[in-house]
């Protein structure tokens, strides 16, 4: 062949515009406040989750009827409840149970509900339009009431709980991923796939989904500040996580009559804490969002 | 007053601050448009072109400053005004343009409302203000100003888009309007009314003009002076005729080099390239910017930044050796080894192929009856304007759409499944494709590596190190190096992710390589590179092309044959050379005569009314009667021409007989870029 042309080059590197996708992201997150004050907030949670009960003052289940209902004072700092257990010390290694429930129900509803994204998204026509019909359905149904049905069906446990609330956002997620399928697959390298005979498999989990896994992300950090919500009211109603745990959700539902007695230490603390947690993973959702749209 | 210029730059300098570093997009360019003055801006995308024309009205992004120089406007220095006095520079003296009329009209406001809209800012009552509208459309020649007055702009093509964006551009009376690529996006056919219009408007009314193009014949044609940039930097600068046929500076010898001219073609020689790169912006330069890739650099031009010298006559330019640019070495040798013409049987046929849509509930006929035959080593050239069926075309053969039933794609004699699915794994990666867009065709998430490693497991079935060893050669036969394997697509440059597209779909050595506008998103010195490697592969593989092109120049220079569609149907098929040096189909002598050239218009130019008509609702008859300059009658309304042989292998679709065409074309022997 005629050389007709020198081997082409690859431009000398620069830092700035070298970086790889996912170094950009990782940079943009450290410089976003509202990442960072999120994820401090999550860390401080999952430390506590992690470590809590060694460094808590008292022991969480430990109780003591002289002492019940006190008042916050130095020796207890948020107060004790109706036995007399350390409310601190139950806030602070409440945050075990909700933190294993949560995650892994938003991690069930990212894998189911990014399998059905795939498929209807990748095959669009009828199953797309009977797979989207029963998942619209499906939405319409109140978490509580699906809740209600499976205990019934399957007995209170964290299982239970796990299932239900997966199950009950893998809708949403696959709704998310549907929607970005549907742009992938009008790209070029998909018509370049099937020219070489590619299956639909390979297509979908080897070509499209590494390129949707960006809104993935976000939809899954999202859902996971609404699975920290539904299982704490769960648990307030009984359905989800069982005593003695020191659960939040669980702690206001068996104080919150006491509220009327002016005792409300025994509540607030708990609600606090699990309004912190919901606020630090949106925020982290938020600066996620934000560094993938940047 | 009358000497003032209309806009002066002075040793501008404009930095992006970008992952906390300046980095320099202009350096200390300076230049001077006189009144009523059209100046060219040309250079290769990165060179600051654009840059240069959002600074003049300080529209530069956040991250740009200006950290040197001045800029005069009207004689008034642009950096001192207040933010009320910009406001009324950019409203009152100067307007803009931009490629993308779809972009810079607001798609939920009526066309009235949004050209109103500029009169009643400037204080005129509701009915005055619209029938001033009402004139700006006439000006721009919109035959039926008052309904397209009523219309959104989604409803209007893109060539009427944008007229309607430079009647807004022309509504405050401007005293310097600035062009910033503003045919680019255009069909030939549209470009051409659109360049007639502004050259019309340049004798009507006085305002200077910016006018920015990656094209340089767009640029010869528009401009008295011109400005070449060349990594921020102007390279060179004079009268538009002296720059263009006696560069002084060796970029400008190298740009217009790479282009196809002349009617050249892949059997008289290799097109020239410019080896490297463009420096990165924000790079430190010592010496001359373009020594990396200059033949004629000495120790002096790299360690010696060249000024700008004055040539007279008017002419600058930054070279130490100007007076010897034009004995640039070329870097491209031009020979090739002779290819003896081969009578083999030809590799495709295909015959009577349809393919018709729904729109709407009526068939929109996207293909009607196209019938090619291409042998082994042979280019077939598809052309025609946007909407002629030229993609669809290549979508049925590749089987990514099924055609409708009764026509047949024979390869090799045997015939082909309408799907894809259905189709042998020696029929699949006997047909392959290069698409326009290599951002849309790798996946941006696989290395190169994957993506060539798999194609030559999918399409070669090898596997293991057989695959490793093949995937070596074919690295090699792009002229890509290992060092490419590693990175992902964004990491390379338009030409090298295009590259790295025409080994995918050599991998599984194929008979028939679509390729749908391999260049159009490149730069010339890239697209010459990329031409010159598909004629090698070519010659060497013996593979055939089917070439989609809006670029007459690049067609020519790769294809043996062929094809002008318009409206689904072939209005002329032949050889390369028949079909260019005429007798032509009317409507290729339109396209033909639509292409801007380098060697400035002919007089005697064609232009098409209108937009080419819906596929949903064909006119009857000819379909091209009602945009074709040589109607003769009722005939062409009612009756449908066949393809009739004029030559032999050259037929075309007319009432018109042959020598008839051929006499009224004779005059002017149309000769394109």
């Amino acid at each position: 062949m005629s050389a007709t042309d020198t081997p082409a080059n690859l431009p000398t590197p620069d830092a700035a515009t070298q970086r790889s996708p996912w170094g950009e992201v990782l940079h943009s997150l450290l410089r976003s406040g509202t990442f960072l004050t999120g994820l401090g907030i999550v860390l401080f949670w999952i430390v506590c989750a992690l470590f809590g009960e060694h460094f808590v003052p008292y022991d969480p289940l430990a109780d003591d009827i002289i002492n019940a209902l006190a008042p916050p004072s130095a020796e207890h700092w948020f107060g004790t409840d109706q036995i007399g257990r350390d409310v601190f010390s139950r806030v602070i290694v409440g945050s075990r149970d909700i933190l294993t429930v949560a995650p892994l129900a938003t991690i069930l509803a990212t894998i189911a509900g990014t399998a059905l994204g795939l498929l209807i998204g990748y095959f669009r026509g009828i199953v797309d339009d009977v797979v989207s019909r029963v998942l619209e359905a499906f939405m319409a149904i109140p978490v509580v009431i699906i809740a209600l049905l499976a205990i019934v069906a399957l007995g209170t446990s964290k299982i239970t709980v796990i299932v239900v609330i997966g199950l009950s956002f893998a809708p949403i997620i696959a709704r998310t991923v549907r929607s970005a399928v549907l742009a992938e697959r009008e790209l070029d390298y998909v018509a370049a796939a099937k020219l070489r005979h590619e299956g639909a498999l390979h297509t979908m989990f080897v070509e499209i989904l590494p390129n949707v896994i960006p809104p993935i992300l976000v939809e899954t950090t999202v859902r996971l500040g609404y699975a920290i919500f539904a299982v704490a009211t769960l648990s307030f109603m009984g359905f989800g996580i069982q005593p003695p745990s020191p659960d939040w959700g669980l702690s206001i539902s068996s104080n919150y009559g006491m509220i009327g007695g002016g005792f409300w230490w025994t509540v607030l603390f708990d609600a606090l804490a699990i309004a912190s947690l919901v606020i630090g993973v949106n925020l982290v959702a938020d600066g996620v969002h934000g560094a993938f749209n940047d | 007053m009358t000497d003032r210029n209309a806009l002066e730059l002075n040793d501008l300098s404009v930095a992006y601050r970008v992952g906390g570093r300046n980095r320099a997009v202009l350096r200390n360019v300076s230049f001077k448009i006189g009144r009523g003055e059209a100046y060219g801006l040309v250079g290769e995308s990165g060179c600051g072109k654009s840059t240069a024309a959002l600074s003049v009205v300080r529209y530069l992004p956040r991250n740009g400053s200006i950290t040197g120089g001045s800029i005069a406007l009207d004689g008034q220095d642009v950096m001192k005004l207040d933010a009320e006095a910009l406001r009324r520079a950019r409203a009152e003296s100067v307007s803009m343009v931009y490629q993308d009329p779809g972009k810079a009209l607001n798609p939920s406001l009526r066309i009235g409302r949004q050209l109103t809209e500029i009169f009643e800012l400037a204080g005129m009552s509701g009915q005055a203000a619209s029938d001033k509208a009402i004139a700006m459309l006439n000006l721009v020649r919109i035959s039926d100003p008052a309904s397209v007055m009523q219309r959104y702009p989604h409803q209007l093509s893109g060539g009427m888009q944008q007229r309607v964006a430079i009647a807004m551009a022309l509504a405050n009376d401007p005293s310097m309007l600035i062009l910033d690529e503003p045919t680019t996006g255009l069909d030939a056919t549209v470009e051409a009314e659109v360049l007639d219009l502004i050259a019309q408007l340049r004798r009507e009314l006085s305002a200077s003009i910016l006018f920015i193009s990656h094209n340089l014949a767009v640029v010869s044609n528009m401009c008295d002076r011109v400005g070449v940039l060349y990594a921020g930097m102007l390279v060179e600068e004079g009268s538009t005729k002296d720059v263009f046929n006696d560069p002084r500076h060796p970029y400008t010898v190298a740009l217009l080099r790479c282009l196809p001219r002349g009617g050249q073609r892949k059997d008289q020689g290799r097109l020239d390239t410019i080896p490297g790169f463009l420096p990165g912006i924000g790079a430190t330069i010592v010496g001359c910017a373009f020594a990396d890739r200059c033949a004629l650099a000495t120790e002096r031009c790299r360690s010696e930044a060249p000024p700008l010298y004055e040539l007279g006559g008017g002419r600058l330019s930054r070279c130490h050796y100007h007076d010897k640019a034009q004995s640039l070495p070329r870097a491209t040798p031009a020979e090739i080894a002779a290819v003896a013409p081969k009578q083999a049987p030809p590799v495709l046929q295909v015959e009577g192929l349809n393919k018709t849509y729904a729109s709407h509930g009526r068939p929109l006929r996207a293909v009607k009856d196209v019938s090619v035959s291409l042998r082994p080593g042979e280019t077939l050239g598809l052309v025609g304007e946007s909407g002629s069926g030229k993609t669809t075309f290549a979508r049925l053969l590749l089987g990514l759409v099924p055609p409708d039933e009764g026509g047949s794609i024979e390869l090799e004699g045997k015939q082909l499944a309408p799907r894809l699915a259905s189709r042998s794994e020696d029929q699949v990666k006997a047909v392959q494709i290069v698409f326009q867009n290599p951002d849309s065709a790798l996946n941006r998430s696989h290395s190169i590596r994957h993506i060539l490693s798999r194609a030559l497991k999918r399409l070669g079935g090898l596997t293991g190190k057989t695959l490793d060893t093949r995937l070596e050669e074919l690295v090699r036969s792009v002229r890509l190096t290992d060092r490419h394997l590693a990175v992902k697509p964004r990491q390379l440059s338009g030409g090298l992710k295009q590259r790295v597209a025409i080994a995918r779909a050599f991998a599984g050595d194929p008979r028939i390589v679509v390729c749908d506008e391999p260049t159009s998103a490149l730069d010339v010195s890239v697209q010459a590179a990329i031409l010159n490697l598909l004629a090698d592969l070519q010659s060497k593989q013996d593979v055939s092309y089917i070439f989609i092109s809006h670029d007459l120049g690049v067609v020519r220079y790769l294809s043996d044959k062929i094809a002008v569609l318009y409206l689904g149907r072939i209005m002329e098929l032949g050889p390369s050379e028949a079909v260019f040096s005429g007798p032509h189909h009317p409507y290729t002598e339109a396209l033909l005569s639509a292409v801007p050239k380098l060697d400035r218009m002919e007089s005697g130019r064609i232009r098409l009314d209108g937009e080419i008509p819906s596929a949903a609702n064909p006119p009857t008859g000819c379909v091209f009667h009602t945009r074709c300059p040589r109607k003769i009658g009722a005939i062409c309304e009612t009756q449908e021409p066949q393809l009739s042989e004029a030559e032999p292998g050259h037929t075309i679709r007319c009432h018109i007989p042959f020598a008839e065409l051929a006499r009224l074309q004779k005059p002017k022997a149309v000769e394109p870029a």
